[in-house]
């Protein structure tokens, strides 16, 4: 089980891997999430399911290589296993028929932005989409977007690719242009943040997709717990869905960098003793 | 025979300001000697009480007498016939509130009871150890295939009992190591995790089949699992934890218990960055509670290195839920206590992170319906207690994943599963519960005990079920 079959660099620290896992591959739905442990001493991190082959029982990630978790699942290829693989989590995008509808992914987020694009094209909606990021290379899964969208526009910060600016500026223009009746955006939560005020604006309901720090992803600790609205909801069973406009952003951002210095000390040493043991 | 010691025999321990440095159990355990000492305590009761508090009737007179002839091998016989987890059981029961209670020894004049507790470790650790296992003939062909869900102490006692009887078992559990709190809650300086792991191992040798990775009603569901086997047992525990929900829960810094137990317990955080999880070096750390669960986190903190811990409780030391043992232990390692105090709010140190607990004085009135008395506090009593971290260790609801994609299933009006509790029956044909999930938190024994139960429940309702589709064939 969670034997890697395929591996693919998409940029400089973007990765492909699609492993085997039949329960997962049956199961899963747009929105969803698994928690991964690579090894022994690993954690448990969370990474959403981008696609998967229910024929052949394999699942699709995509990740960004951002500490020393994703770093040492990037050392993983072909024929390696993933120790300990758990999903699908989380409660599923709600894919039905709403009319137009805008979807907005930022970087890595577009990998688990896709599977909903593509439900939400199956269900029959008109599929705007529209894909942002730093610079042409992070611009990862267009094609397949592209055959699942009615629209798509891409947006860059530094023009290298698409057109110049930030997401925000082409769903200003589309809500300008024509009626939405619901929108997504998944990205980095600053980059939500502000397409939450963007559709707020427009009076269109935004769902948004919320990554905060896990650590069992049932339930059970509420490590990822978040404000929403009045309430407190763990973003692993409630979630990780949520109406952008319920989100406080501000604590959500401040919890999300809680062990900022223990995840760089981490990577750091792991550095380090790779250094030494490689040369 | 030789007068008998007032006291109990002396135990090993780590010494405190040794043990406050590690994480290694703090209780060594009784040599051969010592306890054959110790079992000779015992009266040899006829109508032992300890027998029936014992909530799976382990037969403890009788595994007593065998230590005292330095009998262990006898002795791991007989605590077989009743328990699958002696060396858990001996060391985190409250004896205190069970067998050891009801001791007669312990009801005569200036007395301590038995060490019973103690001595069951004793012949657990010794099974584990010499590799002991009972001499069973497991039948080639299975009476039946039985599911359970969850590989907690309950659990644990369903699928060992079934699989001695011959029945075809498999547990899912949704983490990626078995055994419930008995792996993610109660800390390594209590329960050592490679005992957990050793008498796991030996359900695993009765052919118990267990599947990590595996969160009934995501990964698999109800219906699948009805399918394909001939009955379920229900054993998610109560693992949702509660909040307060005062102000500035959301700071960083404030944790569940769960949270902080299960990073420091199943991820290892003690040992970052050796282990990839982290858990933050805290300096003053504030535990909120007054069971197990609380001792066993403010405990974990002043490990992990932090220089004041506090645990602040509602109420007084006569109501405290922990084990009186587990009591001292903290009181000797340096824990403080705020006796009669609940925390009002979190304070922000100005970065996001908690800074300090606004706490209020509490006076306790009259008994409330569960017989303790009833606080409420005493206003114009606030003050702040300096902390960098808070841990909420204020109880646990029932797991909701799985309730939530079996509506079939019966529930009562906590949100826990309606189950006879003579039988584990829920209101689902097949579908049997047990432990937490169906009491609420409670200890490991009497998840243990309502195992045992559900486990004949189970082998009489498959029994009949193939008895009934053979008629009809």
């Amino acid at each position: 089980m969670n034997r890697i079959t395929k591996y693919r660099q998409l940029s400089d620290n973007e990765y492909e891997i699609w492993f085997e896992n039949d329960r997962i591959a049956k199961k899963a739905q747009p929105g969803q999430f698994i928690i991964l442990r690579v090894d022994e001493l690993g954690e448990r991190i969370p990474l959403t399911i981008v696609d998967t082959d229910k024929d052949n029982g394999t699942v699709c990630l995509i990740y960004q290589v951002i500490g020393k978790s994703t770093k040492k699942l990037s050392t993983l290829t072909v024929g390696d296993h993933i120790l300990d693989v758990l999903g699908p989590l989380g409660t599923p995008t709600e894919i039905k028929q709403y009319g137009t509808v805008l979807l907005v992914g930022g970087g890595v987020g577009i990998a688990a932005l896709f599977p909903i694009v593509k439900g939400l094209k199956e269900a029959g909606n008109k599929v705007i989409t529209v894909l942002g990021a730093r610079t042409a290379d992070l611009i990862i899964l267009k094609e397949q977007c592209e055959a699942y969208s009615d629209e798509l526009i891409v947006m860059t910060d530094d023009g290298s690719l698409g057109e110049k600016g930030l997401v925000t500026d082409a769903m200003e223009r589309i809500f300008k242009r024509e009626t939405v009746d619901t929108a997504w955006a998944i990205g980095p939560s600053v980059m939500m943040k502000f397409c939450t005020l963007t559709a707020e604006k427009y009076g269109v309901p935004i769902y948004v997709s919320l990554n905060p720090i896990m650590i069992d992803g049932t339930g059970m600790c509420g490590g990822c717990r978040v404000s929403i609205g009045d309430t407190t909801k763990f973003a692993c069973v409630d979630g990780p869905e949520f109406l952008g406009t319920d989100v406080h952003w501000d604590e959500f951002i401040q919890r999300m960098k809680q062990y900022r210095d223990e995840e760089a000390c981490s990577l750091e040493t792991y550095q380090k003793e790779q250094v030494i043991d490689n040369g | 025979m030789a007068r008998r010691s007032r006291e109990k025999t002396a135990i090993a321990e780590q010494a405190p300001e040794v043990r406050v440095t590690n994480f290694n159990e703090v209780c060594l355990g009784y040599t051969l000697d010592e306890g054959k000492l110790e079992a000779a305590r015992c009266l040899q009761c006829r109508n032992a009480p300890c027998i029936e508090a014992c909530p799976v009737m382990i037969d403890i007179p009788g595994f007593i007498l065998q230590i005292r002839e330095g009998n262990l091998e006898e002795a791991a016989k007989i605590l077989k016939k009743y328990t699958n987890l002696p060396a858990i059981c001996g060391r985190v029961c409250p004896q205190e509130k069970q067998c050891e209670m009801v001791c007669k020894l312990g009801k005569a004049k200036n007395f301590e009871p038995v060490a019973i507790g103690k001595l069951e470790r004793l012949v657990g650790d010794w099974a584990l150890d010499n590799d002991y296992s009972e001499d069973l003939v497991l039948p080639d062909e299975k009476k039946g295939k039985v599911a359970v869900v969850g590989s907690g102490p309950s659990g644990l006692t369903v699928a060992g009992d079934l699989a001695k009887a011959g029945y075809d078992v498999t547990i899912f559990e949704a983490l990626h190591s078995a055994g419930g709190v008995l792996s993610y809650g109660i800390p390594e300086f209590r329960l050592p995790k490679k005992i957990v792991k050793q008498e796991i191992g030996t359900i695993e040798k009765l052919g118990v089949k267990i599947e990590t990775n595996v969160v009934v009603g995501k990964t698999i569901d109800m219906e699948e699992i009805m399918s394909e086997f001939d009955a379920c047992y229900l054993a998610v525990g109560a693992g949702t934890p509660n909040f307060m929900g005062i102000s500035g829960t959301s700071l960083n810094g404030v944790y569940s218990s769960s949270e902080y137990l299960t990073r420091i317990n199943l991820m290892h955080g003690y040992e970052f960055p050796r282990f990839d999880t982290p858990i933050k070096d805290s300096k003053h750390v504030v535990v909120i509670g007054g069971g197990n669960v609380a001792m066993d986190s403010a405990r974990s903190a002043k490990r992990i290195g932090a220089e004041k811990v506090s645990i602040i409780y509602r109420r007084s030391l006569e109501e405290l839920p922990a084990r009186i043992e587990e009591y001292h232990h903290s009181v000797e390692e340096g824990i403080e206590y705020y006796w009669q105090t609940n925390p009002v709010e979190y304070l922000d140190d100005g970065t996001g992170a908690v800074g300090g607990v606004k706490v209020v004085k509490m006076a306790l009135g009259e008994p409330d319906e569960s017989g303790r008395r009833r606080p409420s506090p005493i206003p114009g009593s606030e003050f702040i207690i300096e902390a960098d971290a808070v841990i909420e260790a204020i109880g646990q609801g029932a797991n909701k994943v799985l309730l939530t994609t079996f509506p079939e299933l019966k529930l009562n009006k906590w949100g826990y599963v309606d189950a006879d509790p003579e039988t584990g029956k829920t209101s689902v044909p097949g579908v049997f519960a047990g432990g937490d999930i169906v009491t609420g938190a409670a200890t490991v024994i009497l998840a243990m005990g309502a195992g045992k139960v559900a486990a004949n429940e189970i082998m009489k309702y498959v029994e009949e079920k193939k008895v009934a589709s053979g008629k009809s064939k």
